[in-house]
């Protein structure tokens, strides 16, 4: 029992990079689907074969419960995207996120200032609108507008660039 | 909830599982399974008036065999594909090898003989009912292999759902030689694999939703 509780722990560590690396455009809901899967772990714990990898089985449980989440909260909100077991987002390539990362500041550098800036400080470093209008010197409502024009650019280029 | 607590809160209490809680959940589905398949068989067909005979026939014990080989192999899979993350290893192959033997034994008898044997080699006198007659007898192990996989974790629902109607099928088939008085390759590599595939689609189709968990 204090074995399973310290493996549980070291699990939920384990589990919180896994998740977290999957899902980066919501690091909110990481911590609920860091006990989703611990509880899917925990309730099929008679499925393991002490002969098969550990992290094999443990990731295919979050990978299960992960897409079941995103399935269902896209259902909740209308968006009704098929998430299947092919979607990049569940590449095993640990450098997707970084490549992904990567590709959107090297689109980020195309668009101007009053639509870059915005998008940087709102949405990549999390800055109030207030405080990016302060660093920026640029109005409220002018940071307000080129967050979503900025936004609309860039999902063009994305499109584009596909 | 913080995680800890949650941790602390799983943890807790007799967390102990008996072993091999896989392997005898689909031992004793299959064992119910097989059993209403054989009730299903007695009531509906009835075993073949010449079964005492055909014990004595090679080619009797070349289909069970090859019908007994599916069902093992495919029962294989689906306590595979049943736990997560565990490879499938030699199954695949497993599958193909008896099917393989029976198209190559099948090949060989249809190119010796002219084309209106060759057609009796092929259909047979009960081509035309025995693909349903072997889903029909696979409903009772369908039921009770799903039954066994929803106790277990399925990730991939669609192919986990595939392979419970395989096994089903499989041992349908198994059940339906105890009936079926057809013994040419032939007309068992296309009729008996027709009437596995039936449950094995009907499961593929229905597997997302019965699987969920």
């Amino acid at each position: 029992m204090v074995a399973y509780h310290a493996f549980l722990k070291e699990l939920s560590a384990h589990l919180r990079g896994f998740l977290r690396k999957r899902v980066t455009n919501l690091p909110d809901d990481v911590e609920d689907l860091v006990q989703e899967a611990l509880l899917a772990i925990h309730n099929q714990r008679h499925t393991y074969d002490s002969a098969q990898p550990l992290t094999a089985w443990v990731h295919a449980i979050a990978k299960y419960k992960l897409v079941d989440w995103l399935r269902r909260r896209a259902n909740r909100e209308h968006l009704n995207h098929p998430w299947d077991d092919e979607m990049d987002v569940f590449s095993s390539a640990e450098t997707d996120a970084t490549e992904a990362k990567r590709d959107v500041h090297k689109l980020l550098l195309q668009l101007p200032d009053r639509q870059r800036l915005p998008i940087v400080y709102v949405k990549l470093e999390g800055m109030s609108v207030a405080e990016a209008a302060d660093r920026t010197g640029m109005s409220v409502s002018a940071i307000k507008v080129g967050v979503h024009r900025g936004l609309k650019a860039l999902a063009a280029k994305i499109r584009g660039a596909d | 909830m913080k995680t800890d607590h949650f941790v602390a809160m799983l943890a807790s209490g007799n967390v102990a599982v008996a072993p091999h809680a896989p392997a005898r959940r689909y031992a004793t589905a299959l064992g119910i399974g097989a059993l209403g398949s054989v009730i299903l068989m007695l009531v509906l067909l009835g075993p073949r008036f010449d079964l005492a005979d055909a014990l004595w026939i090679p080619m009797f014990w070349v289909k069970i065999t090859f019908v007994a080989v599916l069902a093992f192999a495919s029962v294989h899979l689906a306590l595979r594909l049943a736990r997560p993350g565990s490879g499938l290893r030699w199954v695949p192959s497993a599958l193909a090898a008896p099917i393989i033997a029976m198209w190559l034994l099948a090949a060989l008898l249809l190119i010796g003989v002219d084309s209106e044997q060759r057609y009796v080699l092929l259909f047979g006198n009960t081509s035309k009912s025995c693909p349903w007659l072997i889903a029909l007898l696979s409903v009772p192990v369908f039921v009770a292999v799903i039954w066994a996989m929803k106790g277990l974790a399925p990730t991939r629902l669609r192919i986990a759902g595939g392979a419970a109607g395989l096994a089903a099928g499989a041992v349908g088939a198994l059940v339906y030689c105890l009936h079926c008085p057809e013994m040419a390759a032939p007309f068992i590599g296309t009729w008996y694999v027709l009437g596995i595939l039936i449950p094995t689609a009907v499961g593929a189709v229905l597997g997302p939703r019965l699987l969920r968990w």
